[in-house]
This record gives C-alpha cells, sequence and structure tokens, in this order.
C-alpha cells in the first residue's frame, strides 16, 4: 500500500475511512521493516528529543557555534508573561519553542531534522504548544507527527525539501505545510481538510528564500522558523474553519518546485544572497563573531602543496 | 526509488547544526573508522571546498573528531570531541584547503594512522541530508555508501581473484546487492566493494584471504 499524490492519500483516507496518519502507519508496515511496537517506540523517541530541544533553551539559554545567535528563545518565553505580549497562548509559545529547538540546533544539540535540521523548529513549535494548550496527550501527538510525515514525504517525493535546490520555502515552506496538517487532524479535521491547510501554508510562503549569514544554519533560519509555525497555527485555523484552498495541494507542491527551478543560486543556501549579502551580513561573514578554540592550530595550505 | 519511511521525513534523530556539515562529517569519519584494523593514534583531516569555508559554525571539525571517536551521528558527546580525543589520547590535526577545487564541494581527506603502524588514507563527501560516499581509499577511486554491509578487499588485479570473491560469498550464503571492482591500471593494485543487505559473517574472511592476490580486508557492518 502506497500513496504517490495528495490525491491519492485523500483517496485512501476516504475509502478506508481513517485519517492521514492511520494511512501513512499502514504505508510504513507494508514497506517499511519496523514492526508497529518499533514505530511506536521511535515516535516516543522523537517526541522525547523534541520536548528537550523545545523546552531545554527556555531556561537554558545557548550560544550558536557560529555566534550569531543564543538566548532568543528564553526572551520571547519571558516576554509571554509581559502585560506587553501581543500574540498570547498558543502563538507565543509556539514562536518561543521553534526559536529553541534552531537554538540547539546551532549549539551542537540533539534535534529531529523535521524535514531538515534549518526547519527543525515548525513542527515541534506548532505541535508541542497547540497539544500543551489544549491538554492534548501523547496519542494524538504521535498521530499528529505521522501525519505530518505523509505530508513531508509527498514534498520530498514530488517537490523538495532542500534550500539548496529550492530555496527556504521548500524546507520552512515544507515544514509548515507538513505542521499545518498534523494541527488540522490533531484538533479533529478531516483529510481533506488536512491537505487544503497544507496547500494554504505552501502557497503562503511560495519564493521564500534561502540566505543564511555567513553560510551557517542560524540567521535569519530561526526567526524563518517562527514565520513557519505562525503561518501553520493561521492555516490551521483557516481549514478548520472550512475554508478552503482554490488550488489542490499536489499543484501546489508542483508550483513551489517551479518556484525553487527559478530562484537564482544567489538565493539558494550559497550565502552570496539576500540578508547574507547585506554590508552587515558579509561583515559576520568575514568571523567577526567566531570564537577561537585554542586547543590545535589550523593550517592553511596552497594548491599542490602535500599535508 | 528506494523506500522512503516516515522517520527519514521525522528525523533523523541528529546532533546540529547541518544534517550535510556535521551528521555527513560524523557518518564520513566512523566509516573510516570501521575500517582501520586497530584504534586510531592519529589523524589528518584535510577540508575542501565548503567545508573548508564553514567548518567551525557548523562543528564539522569536531564532527568529523566525534566519528573517529566511534560516535553515531545523535550522539551528544561530539560537542565535546576535542577534550575526549585529548583524553583518549587521539592526535589530531586540521588542514584547512580553500585552494584545491574537488568534485564535490563537501569533501574531506582523512590521514589515518593506527596504534600498530597502519597506515589508511580515505577521501569522503557529504552529498546531503546525511548521506555519504566514501570516494577514494589510499589514492585509488572508489565508491560506496556505508548504508549496506560492505566488504572492501585489496587485492592484485589477476584472472580469478574476482571469481574467488563470489565463490566465498556464496559458500557463506550472502546475497550481493551490489559488486564493483575499482583500479588504477591493468594488473596493479585494485578493490573490490561488495555491499550486502546483511550481515557479513567475519568467518568469511579468512576464506577469500586464501587467494595469494588477496592483500587485505575491511568489514564495515551496519
Amino acid at each position: 500500500m502506497d500513496f504517490k499524490s495528495g490525491k491519492e492519500l485523500q483517496e485512501l483516507c476516504e475509502k478506508k475511512g481513517q485519517p492521514i496518519s492511520e494511512v501513512m502507519r499502514q504505508r510504513e508496515l507494508c514497506g517499511g521493516a519496523l514492526s508497529p511496537a518499533q514505530i511506536e517506540e521511535k515516535l516516543d523517541r522523537v517526541l522525547e528529543i523534541m520536548r528537550a530541544s523545545a523546552h531545554g533553551p527556555l531556561t537554558e539559554p545557548r550560544r550558536s557555534m557560529g555566534g550569531l545567535i543564543g538566548g532568543e528563545a528564553k526572551l520571547v518565553h519571558d516576554h509571554g508573561a509581559s502585560p506587553a505580549n501581543v500574540t498570547g497562548g498558543i502563538l507565543s509559545k509556539a514562536i518561543a519553542y521553534s526559536m529553541g529547538v534552531l537554538e540547539v540546533n546551532a549549539s551542537m544539540g540533539l534535534i529531529v531534522a523535521a524535514p531538515t535540521a534549518g526547519s527543525s523548529g515548525v513542527v515541534p513549535g506548532a505541535l508541542l504548544a497547540v497539544a500543551e494548550e489544549k491538554g492534548l496527550s501523547d496519542g494524538t501527538l504521535k498521530k499528529g507527527l505521522l501525519n505530518a510525515g505523509a505530508i513531508g514525504y509527498l514534498l520530498m517525493r514530488n517537490a523538495s525539501v532542500s534550500g539548496a535546490e529550492a530555496g527556504c520555502q521548500a524546507e520552512v515552506g515544507s515544514a509548515s505545510a507538513m505542521a499545518t496538517s498534523a494541527l488540522v487532524e490533531m484538533m479533529g479535521g478531516t483529510p481533506g481538510m488536512c491537505l487544503h491547510g497544507a496547500a494554504l501554508a505552501l502557497s503562503n510562503l511560495l519564493g521564500l528564500v534561502c540566505d543564511p549569514i555567513a553560510g551557517l544554519v542560524e540567521a535569519p533560519c530561526q526567526s524563518r522558523n517562527t514565520v513557519g509555525v505562525a503561518n501553520a497555527v493561521t492555516c490551521a485555523e483557516l481549514a478548520l474553519s472550512g475554508v478552503t484552498s482554490l488550488i489542490p495541494f499536489d499543484e501546489m507542491a508542483e508550483a513551489m518546485y517551479q518556484v525553487g527551478t527559478c530562484l537564482p543560486a544567489k538565493l539558494r543556501e550559497t550565502a552570496m544572497g539576500g540578508a547574507a549579502a547585506t554590508p552587515t551580513g558579509c561583515a559576520l561573514c568575514r568571523g567577526g563573531k567566531q570564537e577561537s578554540d585554542g586547543i590545535f592550530a589550523y593550517v592553511k595550505r596552497k594548491a599542490g602543496e602535500e599535508p | 526509488m528506494n523506500f522512503l519511511s516516515v522517520f527519514d521525513v521525522i528525523g533523523p534523530n541528529m546532533i546540529g547544526p547541518s544534517s550535510s556539515h556535521t551528521a555527513g562529517a560524523v557518518s564520513m569519519a566512523l566509516l573510516a573508522r570501521k575500517m582501520c584494523p586497530a584504534s586510531v593514534d592519529r589523524v589528518t583531516f584535510t577540508l575542501y571546498g565548503s567545508f573548508a569555508r564553514t567548518y567551525r559554525g557548523h562543528g564539522t571539525d569536531r564532527a568529523l573528531l566525534g566519528g573517529i571517536l566511534g560516535f553515531a551521528t545523535d550522539d551528544p558527546r561530539i560537542r565535546d570531541s576535542f577534550l575526549l580525543a585529548k583524553q583518549a589520547g587521539l592526535k589530531y590535526t586540521f588542514v584547512v584547503d580553500t585552494e584545491t577545487a574537488t568534485d564535490h564541494p563537501n569533501t574531506v581527506d582523512m590521514e589515518i594512522l593506527c596504534a600498530d603502524g597502519y597506515r589508511l588514507s580515505v577521501r569522503g563527501v557529504s552529498v546531503g541530508g546525511g548521506r555519504v560516499k566514501i570516494v577514494r581509499i589510499n589514492q585509488i577511486d572508489v565508491e560506496f555508501t556505508g548504508e549496506y554491509s560492505t566488504l572492501i578487499v585489496r587485492q592484485t588485479d589477476k584472472p580469478g581473484v574476482v571469481a574467488h570473491i563470489t565463490q566465498c560469498l556464496s559458500n557463506y550464503n550472502v546475497n550481493i546487492a551490489f559488486m564493483r571492482l575499482f583500479r588504477e591500471e591493468k594488473g596493479a593494485a585494485a578493490y573490490t566493494v561488495v555491499e550486502s543487505d546483511e550481515p557479513i559473517p567475519d568467518s568469511i574472511l579468512e576464506e577469500i584471504k586464501g587467494n595469494p592476490y588477496v592483500h587485505e580486508l575491511m568489514l564495515i557492518q551496519i
């Protein structure tokens, strides 16, 4: 049993009367090498790592390896208790979590790439915040992960989740579509609503460029993850309200990929365009903020010279 | 197309920040370590291309060292691998080569000296998403990924050697997924690389060594 498009996925769900998460679980059992118990075990481990990486930096901020970020998650979290808090509740928490995961990632901590390391804050940020605020169980969260996995699988298969190939829209945009669909199912929406939400999420972030300052997975990646989260929460709300996407998910995935192929190389993870190419971005690239380890010497070598 | 698991999408679980520059670097060095017959005494890493320019912010150096120390891509000790290498008595040097052009932007050469005096030179490339390839062993171009159980045979390029290897594999009922012969010139040093879905029994090594043109065997189990 397999599905190759959002359309096939929805047909399978409707034929079997099952949510996307269950169809994805069945697909894993048919095509993969894992037993039902091993799938549960791995989902538990994913949740454990996601929780640790989302929560940890709220109380223990860590400076990134490249020195461009660190401590932002705690700032946003602490501000959540302030009267000047604008977003409130779920969104305040979700953006703090997503920043935290990126902080853990950038300081060589343990994360779950979902679908990539650079976009690893979106799915845990959105899912954990909604589950905590709505009192949803781990069982529901794991269904959310399987659902997100189904959308991510389709995007890996039919479009791209690589910033180097198709820009940030393929990383944070894909993660946002995955999180949207997961939230819709977790809140009781139908498979059709999930796919409408995912299509809306993709279309909202269409064209987003990948322009990492100094080539590092730090900035603007970290704040882009908060946009992915906010977009997911918004699109889930739209889909659950009955708002539909005029363009079906499969066509939107293809559009995202086509836009990616139109992006110049400068805007696809090469650190030669966008924020990375600004005067300040270039100054940071020259290593102004990088720390020295002082443990050993690095040797610079010229062409043709033997070590 | 290979089966994409839900855990290829929601995963891998990895030490950040980059699947190619961190997780891939760990995997390549871990493969090189598994190719060594004894513990590693010292290692020189030469970083090329994007590795050479961005290794520090991506922790590529710590990741490579962590792989030589035997850590997997999700091992939190990778962050402290400088200190842990020092404690383990592993000597290391990093060479940052921003001048030499390589075929792939994320390339590393690993010159390894083992405790028993054995020397090994391995070139790896990180091809994206944490996936890697070993593309050179001791100056001979090869290609394998380490995603399968892998048997590497160093031999003299003579008739009958490959037949001998496949006969031994057949005797042990090992199903070959991929098999390739790599050589520099006719009659000189060559490598046969065999990849299998299932574990390759260690006991097969003695039997393969029985051929006079077989000089060395390396076995990487998944």
